[in-house]
C-alpha cells in the first residue's frame, strides 16, 4: 500500500490563507467573511463563464474534426475567441417580450437553471484544498441542487405558451427524472465503496488507487451507467430529445432570445462539465495523480504535475467521451429512451448496488 | 475541346475590401469611449452571425453545402444554425418566396430579435428570378422585408454566398450601437397635433 | 386492346375512342366513377395505378385526363372526361378507387375550380383559401390587383367541404378535420425536418400522432401556367427547378416528350451522355438523401460525410455542364455541349472511391443499433397501398412494387446496360433506406458499363430555336431519383404548349405520410418523412 505523500506543486491553501490574513489585518471579523464571500462568488462566476466559453469552443472544434471540417478559425488565433464574440453578441441581443406568456415564470426559468448549475459547480473539488462547498453530505447536496435545474426547464416549457416548448419540457421532465434515478444509484454505489458522503473525503480515499480500479466489477459497471445517465441528464445526444432540432425546432427554449437563451446555452455546457467533474471525483480519483504501486519514480513524476491539471485533464477526457457519443450516435425515440432506463439500467443498477455492498462487506476490493 | 480567350483571375484582396459605401458609413466620427465600445460590439456581432435554418428551394441545398465539409461557414463564426428564429441573427432567404409563403417569411422576420439581418440568396429571392412572370411568386423579398446583402446566382455558388456573408460582416462592422443606429426615433409631435 | 374497348362500351355506352397510342377514351361524366371502378376491378383490365391526373381547360369545356396503367398486365389507357358547365363544374371523384386521386383532385379543384362529388376533402391544395379565381383556366385574370401579395396570415380552417351528388345537383356539406378537443401541433412550413416549406398539421395525443393533415403550396411557383406562355425550348429551364435534386432527369423527361412529339431522333452519343448524367444525378440525390435522413435522426456527423462525397459528384457535373445543382444541360435533340475531356477519368476514379465510403456509411449509420431501432418496423407501407397511392421510386420499390421506369419502358440507353432493379418487401423505413443505399451501388455499376463505351458522333441534332409541336397529346416519363416523373403535353400546333402537366413523384409521397405516421410518435413522423425523401418544390410545382 502506498502512503498518501502527495504534495501539490501549487498550494491553494497558502494562497487562500494569505488572503485571509491580509483581510483579517484590515477588517473586523464580519467584514472579512463578507468580503471573502463576495470574492468567492465572483471567482466562481468568473470560472463558470470562462469554463463555459472554453467548452463551447472545444465542442465546436471537436465536432468540426469529427466532421472533416476545420471549425472556427478566423476569430483570434485558431478561432480561440470565437465564443467570446458569441457572448458579446448575445449580451446585447434584444430580449423579445412575448404576448400571452406567463411573464414571471418565463423570466425566472433561465435563472433557476443557471443557479442550479452554479451551485453544483461550487461543489466540485478542483484541486487539493480548492473547493468552495464541502459539507459532510456533499454528494447529497450536489444531487439535490443539480436536480433543481429540471424545474427551470419545466417552467420554461410551460410558460412559453408554445406547443413545441411544452412537448420539449415534458420530454425533458420525463427523461431527467428517470435518469436521475440511475445517477443517484450509481453514485450511491460509489458512496458505499467510499464510506463517506463528503466530497473531499471521497477524493482523499482514492489516494491509493482510483475507485474505478479498486472497486472491482461493480465500480466499472457503475461508471458505465453513470456515463450513460450523465449524458442523458445533460440533454446531449443521443439523448437530446428535449431540444431535438429536427423535431421540435429548439425544444423548451424555442421562445427564448438574447441572454435568456444564452443562460440555457451556458448551463448546458456547464452541466456537461459538472457531470464530467462528478465522474472524475467518484471514479477517476478527483485531483489525485495516477499512482502505480511499486513504480516509485513514475509516481514521483506524476506527483510533480499540479493537482488542478490532473482534475481538468480527467474532466476533459470524460467530456471528450461524451462529445464523442453526441457526434456519433443518432437520437433515441422517447419510448426507447425510457425503456432503456426503466427496463435495463435501473434493475442493473440495483443489482450492482447489492454487488457493491457484498464486495465492501467481505472486503473483496483492492 | 479547349476554351480560348477566357482569363479568369481571382479577386484581388484589396478589391475585396474596396467598398466606398461602407467607408462612408464609418466616416461619421464619435467620441473615443463610445467608438471603442462600438468597435467591440461590432466585432462580437459580426463574428457571430447565426443563421436561421430557412430554405425554400434549390438555394437551400447550396446553403447546406456551404455549411458542409468543403465550404464550412463555421470558420467565420456562422456556425450555429438555429432552428428557432428567436435565437438567429441573420435570415438567409434561400429560394423562391411565393404568395402563400410571404406572410410566413414576414412573421419569421418579425420573430427574430434585434439586431437582425437579411441576405437575399439567389435570383428568386432578389427579384423572382426565372419565375418573375408567375402569378404566385413574390417579385423579390425586398418588397416585404429589408434586405442587407443580395447574392445573385441561380443558385449562387457556395463561394458567392460566403462572399455575401463576409460582406454582411463588413456592413455590421460599420454600425453604431451607441451612436446613430440604435437611437429610438422621436415621435413627430407636430404631426399628432 | 379490343377487349378493353368492348368492356368500356359495355360499362359506358356513349364512350368515344380516339385514334392513336395508347388507347384514349372519352367517358361521359355521369358514368365516370362506375367505369373507373370497373376498370380497376375487372380481371381483364386491372388498371390499379393512376399514373397522372391532369385538369384541363379545353376552352368550351373543363375536364380531366387520367393516365392509367396496370401493374400486373402492363397495359395503359388514357381516360378523358369533361363538363360543359363553366360556372359550377362538377365531376365524379375517383378518390375511393385510387387513393392518389385524393390530392390530385384537390389540385384540379384548386387550379380549375372543378368540384369532385364524393371527394372527402374538397379544399384548395396549393393556393391561399382567399385566392380569387382559378389560375390554370384560360380566362384567369393574372393581374396583381386581383390577387395582391397578402401579408396577413392565411387561417387554416378546421373543417372542409364535401360535395355530394343528389338528383343531378351537387350539394355541399361540412366535414370536420380537427375538432376542438384535439391537440393540434403545426409542423412547418419553416421547420428543419420538413425538407423545405411543407406544412403538417398534426393531431397529437401525448407523443402519439393521431392524424396528419398535409398543407402544400408554400413553394407553388405556377410552373405549369408559366409553361403555357413560353416557347418549348424556354420551358426546359423551369423543369430543372422542380425537383432540383433530379434536375437533369426532369429535363430529360421533357426533352423526350417533345422529341417524341416532333419525331426527332437523338444521336447515340447524346443518349449515352444523358444516361450517364442521369445516373450521376441519382448518385448526388441519394447521397443527399442519406445525409439528410441521418440528420433527421440526429446523427449529425453522417450528414457531413454524405455531403463530402456528394461534392465530388457535383464537381464532375460542373466541369461538363457548368452547373453544380442546376445544370441546364439537356436540350431538345441532345445535350447542350460535349462532355469535358476529364469526365471519363473522373467517373472512373469515383467508381473506385465511393464503395469504400459506402462501407464507412454502413459502419457509422446502417449498423448502428439506435439507427436500426429508429427505422425498423416504422411506417410500413404495404404494396397494394403503395400502388393505390402511386408511391413510385425507391419508396415504392421498398414495398415490393416493381415500378422502375428504366426497366418497364427503357429510355436513354438503359436497355443496353445490365443492372438490377432493387426491390425489397418489408416496406418500412429501414427498407426504404436500404433500397436507396443499394441504388447508389447500382448506379455506380451502370456508370461503369457506360463510361468506356460512349460512341463518337454528334452530341445533339440541330433544332430551330422556335419549334411547333404537331397537334396532339403526349406523355412520357423517366425514373427520377424519387420516382416516376412524367410530362404530359397537349399541343394545338402552336409554338407554345396548350397545357403542360408534370407528374411529380413527390405528391404521392406526402399523400401517404398520414397513413404511415398515424399511430406512431412524433419522432417517427420525422423518420418517415426523411425516408420518403420528398422535395417540396417538386410537390408544389
Amino acid at each position: 500500500m502506498l502512503l498518501n505523500t502527495y504534495t501539490d506543486s501549487i498550494d491553494f491553501q497558502a494562497f487562500t490563507g494569505w488572503i485571509h490574513g491580509v483581510l483579517s489585518g484590515a477588517l473586523p471579523a464580519w467584514g472579512v467573511t463578507l468580503v471573502e464571500c463576495v470574492l468567492i462568488g465572483l471567482g466562481l462566476l468568473l470560472g463558470y463563464a470562462l469554463i463555459a466559453l472554453a467548452l463551447i469552443y472545444i465542442e465546436r472544434k471537436v465536432c468540426a474534426f469529427f466532421q472533416c471540417r476545420l471549425g472556427p478559425n478566423r476569430v483570434g488565433p485558431y478561432g480561440t475567441v470565437q465564443s467570446v464574440a458569441d457572448m458579446i453578441k448575445m449580451l446585447i441581443k434584444e430580449l423579445i417580450s412575448i404576448d400571452h406568456i406567463d411573464r414571471f415564470l418565463f423570466n425566472l426559468a433561465p435563472f433557476i437553471v443557471i443557479i442550479s448549475s452554479v451551485l453544483a459547480f461550487g461543489c466540485l473539488p478542483f484541486a487539493k484544498n480548492f473547493q468552495v462547498l464541502d459539507y459532510n453530505v456533499g454528494i447529497f447536496f450536489l444531487m439535490a441542487v443539480s436536480s433543481i435545474g429540471i424545474v427551470g426547464i419545466l417552467l420554461a416549457g410551460w410558460s412559453s405558451n408554445n406547443k413545441y416548448s411544452l412537448i420539449g419540457a415534458m420530454r425533458s421532465g420525463a427523461q431527467m427524472i428517470s435518469y436521475e434515478l440511475s445517477i443517484g444509484l450509481s453514485i450511491m454505489t460509489m458512496v458505499v465503496l467510499a464510506g463517506t458522503m463528503q466530497i473531499s473525503e471521497i477524493v482523499e480515499r482514492q489516494a491509493d488507487g482510483w475507485f474505478l480500479f479498486t472497486g472491482h466489477v461493480p465500480a466499472v459497471i457503475a461508471f458505465l451507467i453513470y456515463l450513460v445517465a450523465g449524458t442523458a441528464e445533460t440533454n446531449r445526444g443521443p439523448f437530446d430529445l428535449p431540444e431535438a432540432d429536427s423535431e421540435l425546432t429548439a425544444g423548451y427554449h424555442t421562445e427564448y432570445s438574447g441572454m435568456h437563451f444564452g443562460f440555457f446555452y451556458l448551463a448546458e455546457y456547464l452541466n456537461l462539465f459538472i457531470v464530467a467533474g462528478i465522474a472524475t471525483t467518484l471514479f477517476l480519483g478527483g485531483w489525485m495523480p495516477l499512482h502505480v504501486a511499486g513504480w516509485d519514480s513514475f509516481n514521483a513524476v506524476m506527483d510533480y504535475i499540479p493537482s488542478i491539471v490532473w482534475f481538468l485533464a480527467k474532466v476533459g477526457f470524460v467530456i471528450f467521451v461524451i462529445m464523442w457519443f453526441k457526434w456519433t450516435f443518432p437520437r433515441l425515440r422517447i419510448d426507447q429512451l425510457l425503456r432503456l432506463e426503466w427496463k435495463y439500467l435501473l434493475p442493473l443498477n440495483l443489482v450492482n448496488l447489492m454487488l457493491m455492498v457484498i464486495v465492501v462487506v467481505f472486503g473483496l476490493h483492492f | 475541346m479547349e476554351i480560348k480567350g477566357v482569363n479568369i483571375k481571382s479577386m484581388k484582396y484589396d478589391a475585396f475590401n474596396d467598398n466606398e459605401y461602407i467607408e462612408q458609413l464609418r466616416a461619421n466620427g464619435v467620441n473615443v469611449v463610445v467608438g471603442k465600445l462600438d468597435q467591440l460590439i461590432n466585432w462580437g456581432r459580426s463574428n457571430s452571425l447565426w443563421p436561421l435554418t430557412f430554405a425554400t428551394s434549390c438555394c437551400g441545398i447550396e446553403f447546406m453545402a456551404v455549411g458542409a465539409a468543403r465550404y464550412d461557414f463555421a470558420r467565420f463564426g456562422f456556425e450555429v444554425t438555429r432552428a428557432s428564429p428567436r435565437q438567429a441573427d441573420v435570415i438567409v432567404v434561400a429560394g423562391t418566396i411565393v404568395h402563400k409563403m410571404a406572410p410566413v417569411l414576414k412573421r419569421l422576420y418579425d420573430q427574430m430579435a434585434e439586431p437582425k439581418y437579411v441576405i437575399a440568396m439567389g435570383g428568386c429571392a432578389i427579384s423572382g428570378g426565372p419565375f418573375k412572370g408567375s402569378y404566385h411568386v413574390l417579385q423579390g423579398v425586398d418588397k416585404i422585408i429589408p434586405v442587407d446583402v443580395y447574392v445573385p446566382g441561380c443558385p449562387p455558388r457556395p463561394e458567392a454566398l460566403l462572399y455575401g456573408m463576409m460582406q454582411l460582416q463588413r456592413k455590421v462592422k460599420a454600425e453604431h450601437y451607441f451612436g446613430v443606429v440604435n437611437r429610438k426615433e422621436k415621435k413627430d409631435t407636430a404631426k399628432d397635433e | 386492346m379490343n377487349k378493353i374497348k368492348d368492356k368500356l362500351a359495355l360499362w359506358a355506352p356513349s364512350v368515344v375512342f380516339a385514334e392513336g397510342e395508347p388507347l384514349t377514351a372519352t367517358v361521359p361524366a355521369d358514368r365516370f366513377h362506375d367505369t373507373a371502378r370497373n376498370l380497376k376491378e375487372d380481371p381483364d383490365t386491372r388498371f390499379d395505378y393512376l399514373v397522372c391526373l391532369t385538369g384541363m381547360d379545353w376552352g368550351e369545356t373543363l375536364g380531366a385526363v387520367y393516365h392509367l396503367r396496370s401493374t400486373e398486365l402492363g397495359h395503359e389507357i388514357v381516360l378523358r372526361t369533361e363538363t360543359a358547365d363553366r360556372e359550377n363544374p362538377c365531376l365524379q371523384s375517383v378518390s375511393d378507387v385510387w387513393e392518389t386521386a385524393n390530392l390530385n383532385e384537390r389540385e384540379v379543384f384548386d387550379f380549375f375550380g372543378i368540384r369532385f362529388t364524393g371527394h372527402p376533402d374538397m379544399r384548395r391544395l396549393f393556393l391561399r383559401t382567399d385566392w380569387e379565381g382559378y389560375p390554370l383556366r384560360k380566362d384567369y385574370d393574372a393581374s396583381p390587383e386581383v390577387n395582391p401579395v397578402r401579408l396577413e396570415n392565411d387561417e387554416s380552417p378546421d373543417t372542409t367541404t364535401v360535395w355530394e351528388e343528389r338528383d343531378g345537383k351537387a350539394v355541399a356539406s361540412e366535414r370536420v378535420i380537427f375538432d376542438d378537443s384535439e391537440y393540434v401541433v403545426n409542423i412547418g412550413p419553416q421547420h428543419p425536418a420538413t425538407h423545405g416549406v411543407l406544412r403538417f398539421r398534426v393531431s397529437l395525443e401525448g407523443e402519439i400522432i393521431k392524424k396528419v393533415d398535409v398543407n402544400c403550396g408554400y413553394i407553388h411557383r405556377g410552373i405549369e401556367k408559366m409553361c403555357e406562355s413560353l416557347t418549348y425550348p424556354q420551358t426546359l429551364a423551369l423543369t430543372d427547378r422542380l425537383d432540383y435534386l433530379s434536375a437533369h432527369q426532369n429535363r430529360h423527361a421533357l426533352c423526350m416528350c417533345i422529341e417524341k412529339a416532333m419525331g426527332i431522333e437523338v444521336p447515340e452519343r447524346a443518349q449515352y451522355i444523358r444516361t450517364i448524367m442521369d445516373e450521376l444525378n441519382r448518385l448526388s440525390s441519394h447521397l443527399l438523401f442519406w445525409s439528410t435522413l441521418c440528420m433527421d435522426l440526429g446523427a449529425l456527423t453522417a450528414f457531413f460525410y454524405g455531403f463530402r462525397d456528394r461534392e465530388k459528384v457535383l464537381d464532375m457535373m460542373e466541369e461538363t455542364t457548368g452547373g453544380r445543382l442546376i445544370q441546364n444541360y439537356n436540350v431538345i435533340g441532345g445535350v447542350m455541349a460535349d462532355i469535358h475531356p476529364n469526365l471519363v477519368k473522373r467517373i472512373k476514379e469515383f467508381i473506385v472511391y465511393l464503395p469504400k465510403m459506402l462501407e464507412e456509411y454502413d459502419e457509422v449509420f446502417t449498423g448502428n443499433v439506435i439507427a436500426r431501432s429508429r427505422m425498423q418496423g416504422i411506417g410500413i407501407l404495404p404494396k397494394d397501398v403503395a400502388v393505390s397511392y402511386g408511391v413510385t421510386g425507391p419508396s415504392g420499390r421498398a414495398s415490393g412494387w416493381h415500378c422502375d421506369v428504366r426497366k418497364l419502358k427503357p429510355y436513354g440507353v438503359y436497355d443496353k446496360v445490365d443492372f438490377k432493379e432493387i426491390v425489397r418487401t418489408g416496406g418500412d423505413t429501414f427498407d426504404r433506406y436500404l433500397v436507396r443505399v443499394d441504388e447508389i451501388r447500382e448506379s455506380l455499376h451502370i456508370l461503369e458499363q457506360l463510361v468506356d463505351n460512349i460512341p463518337q458522333g454528334d452530341y445533339a441534332v440541330k433544332t430551330k430555336p422556335i419549334i411547333r409541336v404537331p397537334e396532339g397529346c403526349y406523355f412520357s416519363s423517366v425514373e427520377a431519383s424519387r420516382g416516376e416523373f412524367g410530362v404530359y403535353i397537349e399541343s394545338r400546333g402552336d409554338k407554345y404548349p396548350y397545357r403542360v402537366k408534370f407528374r411529380s413523384p413527390g405528391l404521392p409521397l406526402v399523400a401517404v405520410v398520414d397513413r404511415l405516421a398515424s399511430g406512431g410518435k412524433i419522432a417517427d413522423l420525422i423518420a418517415v418523412g426523411g425516408s420518403l425523401d420528398y422535395v417540396v418544390p417538386d410537390i408544389d410545382r
